[in-house]
């Protein structure tokens, strides 16, 4: 910018000094009468240039004092920390980020009918390094229902003993995909067997605390995590005492096969109270339920080719024992789903999901989904989803689901 | 009583291992990348054990922070990052997971390589989204660039002394040898690029201006319209047409995009060629260190520059 004004200056001034001169020798023809006129312009010439120059600077000065310039260096320099946009006051403030997520649905469904359209929830993200000890995650989710943490955590990363601990508001470490925030599931909705025995959406989540530690061999990643919740949880716990806590403890092993695939296999467990035995808010029965759970993800990813293709398959199989004033309702759930990224930008995928329900365990629904995404970049992604459910009362739903995923702002990395 | 203490023994011992240190003395140092494995080997001789995370064939910006990883990350006595938000994607999950203290940000053992180099295309002004992924700390390919490796050299010198302080000499004594090194092969590769300086080029992302500049290329246009973002058929018209006015023939691709877009513009410019480089060690067999990187890219490049130029 600086030099460009320099070069158009001095070109300004060639033009006219070179008018002045050529007006000059059509009046006066004598050599020596025109040598004096062009030295005199060239003083003249030279004082402009002069005055220009030192405005020039003062300008430059100016500019330099009043903007945080960032001046490339030259090889061999040293060159400080950027200064981006952002001023000094903002250095401190976590990443935030929005995540969007609009749902249509076309078809029927007596029995659980979603609405044609809706933005169930935006998921707004707070993340930053707390101290030299610990980081801090918040994810609130804005709904139709209000405001809700969804989660809200510290982490300590680097606490003596290989130990990872959690303090806050979570999503248990129940198997797979109760840990994961919605706009990262790899359909518009959750599986049967979520929605009738580990919580639905919300899922088991709760306050709580959670350590988890690395189980060294010389094999396999083996991790062991243990948690202590509160003990409510959707309509899964309910915590009448402050003594009725809900545990949880999962086991993960991990294996790398090759570069591109890997096997992912886990354990888990969980324990509390449950509602059942509630009656004019006291809990008569003091009933609990049992969780098992079993996950098994195997992901292919060619490493040179990663952008275009990839596949996950994952399956969760899920036990319940409900004790209840019946007595106690076994139920057992699972699904299967893979999902093949064909192109840059596509993915295919399939799933099939089958469930009793967790209060009765001779009811049973089983559903199958097929499903499309596209998504133009990382930040934004368009699903279609075509399911069919066979309700256990009997019914049948033929349902098409979209979805529009969207997200502003610096949103954290997710864990594998 | 004594059943007891030994049983507080064995859980004492059981959570204690696994965090011994390394049994030869060798510093255990991970890398983000094999460029940066291969300075810190240069530098590190046999006094360090080198891990690199990502292969030098795959996109550094989507890695999977898998956690065999974490098992790595858990063990290094130094992480060497690439920096400028190189690794936003998964380096955290994996820091954060590694249940080691002495890498963690701002640890003595983590050390961001990008500190002291020369860094390009720092954007200035609002920056959004729209100009796609862009890198609010400037172009993080930078060790594309031998000055630049030398700079990285120091750090991980700098850094290792301080780590190591009774290996200083060594490991200053080994930096003066690629140092030492790296210099002659760049009169080598400055004298083979010497006959093509100012010759435009296309590359597929931006991860090749420290590379072109340095040797005296002009990078004129990119196969992706956007930083991160896929060819498009728009673009890649605008593109052919501007490859054509400017008698622009050669495009230069990174080996885990798709060659696809590269070569239908090829086809449609006279004279048109694509190149596959390696945009790090590992990239590809030949590319085994540092200084073969540049061995293998210059030897390709000014192979290609040659035919196309008649130079």
């Amino acid at each position: 910018m600086q030099v460009q004004t320099r070069v158009l200056l001095r070109a300004l001034m060639a033009v006219v000094l070179f008018g002045r001169v050529a007006a000059a020798s059509a009046q006066t023809a004598d050599p020596q009468a025109l040598r004096q006129e062009i030295e005199q312009l060239r003083k003249e010439l030279a004082e402009v240039q002069r005055q220009y120059g030192d405005r020039l600077t003062a300008l430059e000065a100016r500019l330099v004092a009043s903007a945080p310039s960032v001046v490339p260096a030259a090889p061999g320099e040293s060159i400080p920390q950027p200064q981006v946009t952002s001023g000094a006051s903002k250095v401190f403030n976590p990443d935030i980020a929005v995540i969007g997520n609009f749902l249509g649905a076309a078809g029927r469904n007596t029995v659980n009918p979603s609405p044609a359209l809706e933005m169930p929830e935006s998921e707004v993200s707070f993340q930053a390094i707390v101290d030299p000890y610990a980081r801090a995650d918040f994810f609130m989710s804005f709904g139709e229902e209000g405001v809700g943490v969804e989660e809200g955590f510290l982490t300590f990363p680097a606490i003596p003993g290989g130990l990872l601990v959690k303090v806050g508001k979570m999503r248990a470490a129940f198997g797979k995909l109760n840990t994961l925030h919605s706009h990262v599931v790899p359909w518009t909705d959750r599986p049967l067997v979520t929605d009738n025995l580990v919580g639905g959406e919300e899922g088991i989540s709760d306050a709580g605390v959670s350590v988890a530690r690395l189980i060294t061999n010389p094999w396999i990643f083996l991790e062991a995590t243990g948690q202590v919740y509160r003990g409510d949880s959707a309509d899964v716990f309910y915590s009448s005492t402050p003594g009725d806590l809900s545990y949880v403890g999962h086991l993960r092993g991990y294996q790398d096969l090759s570069d591109d695939t890997n096997v992912d296999l886990g354990v888990s467990f969980a324990r509390g109270h449950n509602a059942s035995g509630v009656v004019d808010d006291v809990d008569a029965g003091r009933f609990a339920t049992d969780l098992w759970g079993i996950d098994a993800t195997v992901r292919w990813r060619p490493l040179q080719q990663a952008n275009y293709r990839t596949f996950l398959g994952r399956s969760e199989l899920v036990w319940s024992r409900r004790d209840q004033p019946g007595g106690v309702q076994s139920a057992f759930g699972y699904y299967v789903s893979g999902d093949y990224q064909f192109a840059r930008r596509w993915l295919a995928g399939a799933r099939y999901d089958r469930s009793d329900r967790a209060a009765d365990e001779g009811v049973r629904d089983s559903g199958h989904s097929l499903l499309l995404t596209y998504r133009p970049s990382e930040f934004n992604q368009i699903r279609g989803q075509y399911r069919r459910i066979k309700y256990g009362e009997g019914p049948k739903a033929n349902e098409l689901l979209f979805q529009v995923l969207f997200a502003i702002g610096a949103h954290g990395a997710h864990p594998f | 009583m004594n059943i007891r203490a030994s049983g507080i023994a064995a859980v004492v011992a059981v959570f204690l291992a696994g965090n011994t240190g390394n049994a030869q003395g060798r510093l255990n140092v991970v890398t983000s990348t094999e460029d940066l494995a291969s300075i810190a080997s240069e530098v590190g001789g046999d006094k360090v054990s080198v891990t690199a995370l990502a292969k030098g064939y795959q996109d550094p910006h989507f890695v999977d922070p898998k956690p065999s990883f974490i098992l790595a990350v858990n063990r290094a006595d130094l992480y060497i990052a690439v920096g400028r938000d190189l690794e936003i994607g998964w380096l955290p999950p994996l820091v954060t997971s590694s249940r080691n203290a002495k890498i963690q940000p701002g640890g003595q053992g983590y050390l961001d390589a990008s500190l002291n180099v020369r860094i390009l295309e720092i954007p200035t002004g609002q920056i959004t989204r729209a100009m796609g992924d862009v890198h609010p700390f400037g172009n993080p390919h930078y060790w594309l660039e031998p000055g630049n490796g030398r700079l990285m050299a120091q750090a991980i010198r700098n850094k290792l002394s301080e780590l190591s302080p009774a290996d200083k000499a060594y490991f200053s004594q080994r930096y003066d040898d690629f140092d030492r090194r790296l210099a002659t092969a760049e009169k080598r590769w400055d004298a083979a690029m010497a006959p093509y300086k100012g010759t435009k080029v296309v590359t597929y992302h931006r991860s090749w201006p420290n590379f072109m500049e340095r040797f005296g290329l002009e990078v004129i246009g990119y196969v992706e319209p956007k930083p991160g973002i896929p060819p498009s058929p728009a673009h890649t018209i605008d593109l052919i047409d501007e490859m054509k006015r400017g008698g622009i023939k050669l495009i230069v691709v990174e080996p885990y995009f798709s060659l696809k877009t590269p070569q239908a513009i090829a086809s449609q410019v006279p004279g048109g060629k694509v190149l596959v480089l390696a945009p790090s060690v590992g990239g590809v067999k030949q590319a085994t260190d540092f200084i073969q990187l540049f061995e293998y890219n210059i030897g390709l490049l000014a192979g290609a520059l040659k035919q196309v130029t008649g130079r």
